[in-house]
């Protein structure tokens, strides 16, 4: 079964520069039948980045990227507190660069208009477009979204696939809040591996919505493949979240940027 | 080279299903809120699980113990992979009534407690009496460090994970008990737990990529168990970290199984 993971990052892994830490978890994908990791943000992690720490973050993704392209994909990170540099970021590293998607984190939160150029944009770059979300039972951050600020959001660019990063981690909630909006899909990764999200998701959202991620390094490979890998879903279904969907959603892009995956 | 490696790494089966194993953490019975599958027979047998240690969900909130502690013996009873678990609520009063019964009736070797659910704290005396008189039954103390991560958890039931740092001193004088705790994150294992007599891990929450073999780094491999926190995580978790972690062939069996049968010869 083909198995592309969503959702890593270069920290909480071994190594001293981008390439030795993408390396270091290309070694442990090996181990679990990982075959493609999309990683996003750099060495240390900044939770309100300044512009000029979003292009350090990149840079360090871009160099990850020139060593191990055939086994990864970037997404570029950006913040709707930066419009400008976020948007010359995605020329960048998007439209001129490697990268295939776009990663949103906590800076602030994606109900707010001011996030739409950059929304604008990537959907003409075909890019993928990932937004971070939580429904923290002890309090969000300030700028940390909810599945019900995506939901917000995702109704002005109606057309455009958002993917609701770790279905806002209590996924009883975040399952709901996205139902009935269809162009968003659920991302499994960085919650405690939960029995019943993968059924539930399958159930209310249907297979096709549903994709495959770990969050790692901070999280292991292993409890985030065991949402599907030990699901009650059919082996169909399975194939189409850890491989199919994200693919599909990746595949305008790499088709225009040549990549064969 | 690199895409045959990936091609190589999508072949790979999901988890390795070898017998052989001793789960020290699952839990049976009905779940405060969320509706889990049941562990029975044949869900062990298809993981090659020879033995589980089993609490019950009901006794995070029920203060029938003595109930709970019989209904959870006769559903081990049933299932012959199944090991009872016990537990009690040193708050309530003649709580080692319910330790005796799980000792001499029930012929219980291990104890669960659940002091954040109870509220108590390890540094509270009636702990220290639990432990000294579960130790005089010669049974292995488990100690549920937190059942789900605090920014999950249902408004009306926020629980912070156990502090385990009292325990080093409670164990040090008491070189007869035995105490596995489980659940433990691999930050309170190295920091909390560091050089703590007497004590032994489950690998149900230690994460972060190749978290076992991490944890190995500080942690020594006889004191480290296989736990999933099964039906309320996905059983296959903890399986799948022995195949993301390298562990020698000693190393795997012992924690894997050798580590927890030797809890109960003891």
């Amino acid at each position: 079964m083909r198995i592309w993971d969503l959702h890593c990052h270069l920290s909480g892994v071994a190594g001293l520069t981008p390439e030795e830490r993408l390396g270091s978890l290309l070694r442990y994908a090996d181990r679990v039948g990982i075959e493609r990791l999309c990683v996003y943000m750099g060495m240390k992690w900044v939770q309100d980045p300044t512009p000029d720490d979003l292009t350090r973050q990149n840079d360090d993704v871009l160099r990850a990227l020139a060593k191990h392209s055939d086994r990864a994909f970037g997404f570029v990170y950006l913040s709707a507190r930066h419009v400008e540099r976020s948007l010359a970021e995605l020329e960048r590293c998007v439209a001129r660069g490697p990268m295939v998607g776009v990663k949103l984190w906590v800076a602030k939160r994606c109900n707010d208009p001011q996030i739409d150029p950059i929304i604008q944009r990537a959907a003409e770059l075909k890019a993928v477009i990932f937004q971070h979300t939580w429904f923290k039972t002890n309090g969000n951050y300030a700028g940390e979204s909810t599945p019900d600020d995506l939901v917000e959001l995702a109704r002005r660019f109606p057309r455009v696939p958002i993917i609701c990063g770790h279905t806002g981690g209590s996924w009883e909630q975040g399952i709901r809040a996205i139902r009935d909006q269809k162009n968003l899909y659920a991302d499994l990764a960085g919650s405690d591996p939960t029995w019943g999200i993968t059924e539930m998701a399958v159930r209310e959202l249907g297979a096709g919505r549903v994709i495959y991620g770990s969050d790692s390094g901070g999280r292991s490979f292993a409890s985030q493949l065991a949402k599907v890998h030990g699901a009650q879903v059919s082996e169909a279904d399975k194939e189409k979240i850890f491989c199919h969907n994200l693919r599909s959603l990746m595949l305008p892009i790499l088709k225009a940027k040549g990549i064969q995956a | 080279m690199i895409q045959t490696a990936a091609m190589a790494a999508a072949s790979l089966p999901a988890a390795e299903t070898r017998s052989g194993l001793i789960d020290c953490n699952i839990h049976l019975g009905p779940h405060p809120h969320r509706m889990l599958p049941e562990i029975d027979n044949d869900f062990l047998a298809a993981r090659g699980v020879d033995e589980a240690w089993a609490g019950s969900f009901e006794a995070l909130l029920h203060r029938d113990l003595a109930q709970v502690n019989a209904r959870l013996a006769r559903r081990c009873a049933a299932v012959p992979r199944l090991r009872p678990a016990g537990s009690v609520n040193p708050a309530l009063p003649a709580w080692e009534d319910d330790l005796k019964r799980c000792a001499d009736q029930h012929g219980m070797r291990i104890l669960r407690l659940h002091p954040n659910h109870h509220g108590y704290t390890l540094a509270d005396a009636p702990f220290t009496r639990v432990l000294e008189a579960a130790t005089e039954q010669k049974m292995l103390v488990q100690i549920v460090a937190q059942l789900e991560d605090p920014r999950t958890q249902t408004p009306l039931m926020q629980l912070p994970p156990v502090d385990l740092k009292p325990l080093a001193s409670i164990m040090k004088p008491r070189p007869e008990a035995r105490v596995m705790v489980l659940n433990a994150n691999a930050s309170m294992i190295n920091t909390a737990l560091r050089g703590c007599p007497g004590t032994w891990v489950d690998i149900a929450m230690v994460e972060g990529v190749g978290g076992v073999e991490n944890l190995l780094d500080l942690w020594p491999p006889d004191k480290l168990c296989f736990g999933s926190h099964a039906p309320f995580f996905y059983w296959e978790s903890a399986a799948l970290k022995l195949q993301e972690s390298v562990l020698g062939e000693a190393a795997l069996q012992a924690v894997r199984r050798g580590n927890a049968a030797a809890q109960l010869q003891a």
